[in-house]
Order: structure tokens, then sequence, then C-alpha cells
């Protein structure tokens, strides 16, 4: 392994960043306030985890008078909880604090990070992100956005006509002529070709693009969004300058839906031989108990990144005072 | 042998694609936020230097490659191999016209060159910042010009060739930097 940096107890990011992060904060706070969204805190400690696949959960130990000795696993994302006041019927809610991806570090990720998340109760897929597209504008002020739906993205940026239901063949071909070399996939894993065909070719050009809209994700990529009549997913997420900054649903509502999309990320994980994940018994028992969520949607924004694009920071560790590596 | 898995890719990573050491100049995580993470690696093909770029699915592994850089002195040339030794073991090696490519023309015997052995054998060398080398052709320069601000091609003892000063001759010995090709000075003595 390579040596450890030099030890530096420096904070990363400057003042004038930091003032820029607090700002943007109050402007956040502001904007909810302004809406009659509550701020609420959701726990730190965890009974249960996200089974998404691709989500790693960190765990702790807790010792509890009486109880005892339990596993507690720190939030990927406030979803659950904030679920579960949505069903207890408290209104429209945000959190806005840090949440924990385990193994995520790169000039985009920090293994803690600051996460806004909202839910307004009525709102539909376009009502969301009419109300996302107002935000950033109160945070990064007037900029140029479009909204795609994504399989008019893949026409538009990579050539490629029926996304949803194009085979595995259409993205190979595709990132192939444009020379992007893969190891490690599957042949015929559409979903993972159609991935990378985002990544590698689509999203390096909307860096120069504004504020984009990507809504109406395949079925696979569904995470909690709710499935439109035409079956994708009615789940949008915002690039800006080519970067990854938030992602939002039209919420799943019913419980039943939720079972069954828990066991089969576990059951993937299974395949996969990684751990699974404790699934959230009292988000389930919410859901049964409220006749499923209430309609809504909600949006989870990454904080650090709207910091980066407000500062034009190139790397997410500039907008932080204490990056992992100096934590 | 020796395998990485993605997680432990870093710069300076040495590793085998399709049977070729490459080493690793650049390492970029891609994970999108509800999606499977990959690598983006940008690698340098060792054997023929070329840089390429391969996307990694995230837990894959490669092959390790026994490729080390060591500092070894250039001895002599036989006519089809470079021989160099390491100056505290005696272990001689030879390297091959295609390891040492265009720096034969920066090879001077008794110095200390870098080279990176795959294998234990030979398959890239780097000659030292400056070499020192006799001119054994260049046109004679105008009288009393001692400003250098002219040039003139001169031939060296190894067959390059480079920019020099007027008042440079034949006989002369100079210093070139071997990574611009470019004329330093007049050596001393």
């Amino acid at each position: 392994m390579s040596p450890a940096p030099k030890a530096d107890w420096r904070p990363r990011a400057s003042r004038d960043i930091l003032y820029k992060r607090a700002q943007i904060l109050t402007n956040l706070r502001a904007f909810f306030h302004a809406r009659g969204v509550l701020e609420v805190e959701t726990p730190l400690l965890s009974a249960a985890a996200a089974p998404d696949v691709h989500l790693r959960s960190l765990s702790t130990i807790v010792r509890r008078p009486v109880v005892g000795t339990e596993t507690r696993w720190l939030p990927t994302s406030p979803e659950y909880p904030l679920k579960r006041l949505l069903c207890a019927g408290y209104g429209d809610v945000y959190a806005l604090g840090k949440v924990f991806r385990d193994g995520d570090e790169s000039r985009r990720h920090q293994p803690e990070f600051t996460l806004l998340e909202w839910y307004r109760l009525g709102f539909d897929l376009h009502a969301i992100m009419d109300e996302t597209e107002a935000l950033l504008a109160a945070v990064l002020g007037p900029q140029p956005v479009s909204r795609l739906r994504y399989d008019t993205l893949f026409a538009r940026f990579a050539g490629i006509e029926s996304a949803y239901t194009a085979p595995a063949t259409v993205f190979r071909e595709a990132l192939a002529s444009a020379g992007k070399a893969v190891a490690g996939v599957d042949p015929d894993d559409r979903a993972l070709w159609r991935q990378l065909v985002l990544t590698e070719i689509i999203e390096p050009k909307l860096a120069a693009q504004g504020c984009v809209f990507v809504w109406g994700w395949p079925e696979e990529e569904a995470a909690l969004a709710a499935l439109s009549p035409e079956g994708y997913a009615l789940r949008f997420e915002v690039y800006v300058n080519g970067m990854e900054l938030a992602n939002g649903y039209e919420e799943l509502r019913e419980a039943e839906g939720y079972v069954e999309r828990f066991a089969r990320w576990n059951a993937e994980r299974r395949r996969l031989g990684q751990p699974e994940m404790p699934v959230d018994a009292w988000l389930l028992a919410a859901l049964r108990d409220s006749g499923g969520l209430p309609a809504c949607s909600g949006v989870a924004l990454g904080v650090d990144r709207l910091v980066m694009v407000a500062t034009g920071a190139e790397s997410i560790d500039e907008v932080i005072a204490f990056p992992v590596e100096r934590a | 042998m020796a395998t990485y898995s993605t997680n432990e890719f870093r710069n300076g990573l040495k590793f085998l694609l399709d049977g070729q050491p490459c080493v690793i100049i650049n390492n970029e995580i891609v994970q999108p936020g509800k999606g499977q993470a990959f690598n983006r690696v940008k690698y340098r093909n060792l054997i023929t230097g070329r840089v390429l770029e391969k996307t990694f699915k995230s837990g894959e592994k490669v092959d390790a490659a026994d490729v080390v850089d060591t500092e070894l002195q250039y001895l002599y040339n036989d006519g089809e191999f470079w021989h160099f030794m390491d100056p505290e073991t005696f272990d001689q090696y030879q390297a091959s016209a295609a390891a040492v490519g265009d720096n034969a023309k920066w090879l001077v015997e008794q110095d200390i060159c870098s080279v990176t052995l795959w294998n234990g054998e030979p398959i890239a060398v780097t000659p030292p910042k400056q070499v020192t080398l006799e001119v054994v052709e260049t046109d004679p320069g105008l009288k009393g010009d001692t400003a250098g601000t002219g040039g003139k091609p001169a031939t060296l003892s190894t067959g390059a060739v480079v920019q020099v000063p007027l008042f440079v001759q034949i006989g002369d010995k100079v210093v070139v930097n071997t990574q611009t090709g470019e004329y330093v000075s007049r050596a001393k003595g």
C-alpha cells in the first residue's frame, strides 16, 4: 500500500468556501420555512438499513442498559423515518444532515456527506421537479434548465432510440464505437450496459448543458419510485454541469410494493454474495397501519455537491472542513 | 499469482492486461447514486508506452505484474543487445532494441540508468537526465564567435544529433539534456 500522507491538521476548505456553505444552508432552511415544510431530525443509529443493492451501510455497536448490545446502522439517507412521519400525518417534512455510505470516496464522494431530503404531499413528479428547479435557482441563481425524459436523453446524446427496451447489444455497440473499453460486465446485462452509456457517453456531454432534469427512469432503476402506466419509473435525477446533484421520486405508496422491492434487493444481495440488510419493520408497519404512504413526492439532494457547483470547486473535499482523510 | 481487486487500484499500481504489463496513471471511481460502481482507469502499457482507458466493474480482479524499477550501470552494446549490471549484486541484464528504443543514443558506458524489469527482463531503459558525449562531426564555426548566439547541428559519438553553439568543435565533449535532446554546456576538462 502507498505510505500514509503526511498528517495535516489544517482545514481542507478555505474560510471563504465555508462561509458560502453556511449561507447555502441558511438559504435552504429559509426556502423550506417560507413554504411551510417542517425541519426534523432523524436517527443516526437505526435498527434497520437500506437494502438497495449498491448502497453499503456502516454499522456500530450500541450498549443499551437492560436491553443489551445491539447493532445499529448509520443512515444512507433519512428516507425511512421521514416516510414514517408522513404516514403519521405530520405533513411536509425535510431533514438536513449527515448520511454515510461505506466505500464511497472519489472526486465527488465522501463516506460521510450532507444530504437534504424533503417530501411534499400531493406533489406529482413534475410538481416536485418544479420545486427542485426553484430551489436550485434560489441557491445558484438563474441558469439554463432543460427537462428530458430518459429515452429522449439517450436519443439526443447517444443516438440510441427506445432506451427502455433496446437490447444489451445496442448499448455495447454504442460504447465500442465511442472507444470505451469495459471489463467485467456480463454481455447480456442490459441495465448495466445502459448505465455505462449514461456515465461514459452522456454525462460528459451534460457538462455543457447547465441544469438537466432527466425523468422517467427504467423500471430496473426505480428504487422506491412509483411506476407510470407505461411502465417506467416516476423518478428524476438532476444534473448540474454534468454532475448528479439530486434524485427524486413520485413515491411508491403501497406497503406490499415496499415488501416486494426490499425482498428483491436482498435476494440480489444474496446472489452477489453481499450481506443482506435488516428491513425497516417500523416503516412497513407505518405503511400498513395508514393504508400506504399518502400521495407525495420526495427529493434527496447532495449539499456538498451543491456547494461545489456554487463555488466552482473541482473536488468535494474542497468544500468540507475536514474530509475523511483529515477527519 | 497475486491479484488486485478494483478497491486496491491506485496510481502507480502495475498489473497485467491482455498479457502485457501496465501501470495505472489515473483511477477514477464512477458511482451513480443508485447504480453499480465502476473504476475508470487510465493506464500506460509499459511495453508500447501507449496510454489507454478501461472501465472496470467494481470488484473485478486483475493479475499483478512483476515489474520493478532498478538502477543499473550500462556496460556495452554487442551489436544486438545492450548490457547492464547491478552495481551492488553484479547481476547482469541484457536489454533488446525494443526495450531501449530511442534512448539508445543517450547510453554512455558506465552511466547509471533506470531500468524497468518485467519478470526479471528489461522492458524500458531511462538514461540519466544529463549525459556527456563527444562531438564527432560538425561544421567549423565562425572565428571569434564565442557568444553562442547562433547554432549548428553536431553529431555525437552515439549517433545523436543536437543543435550546438557555433563555437563547439569536433573533439569537444558536450553535456546534453536527454529528456529534451538539447545542448546544455561544454563539458569541463
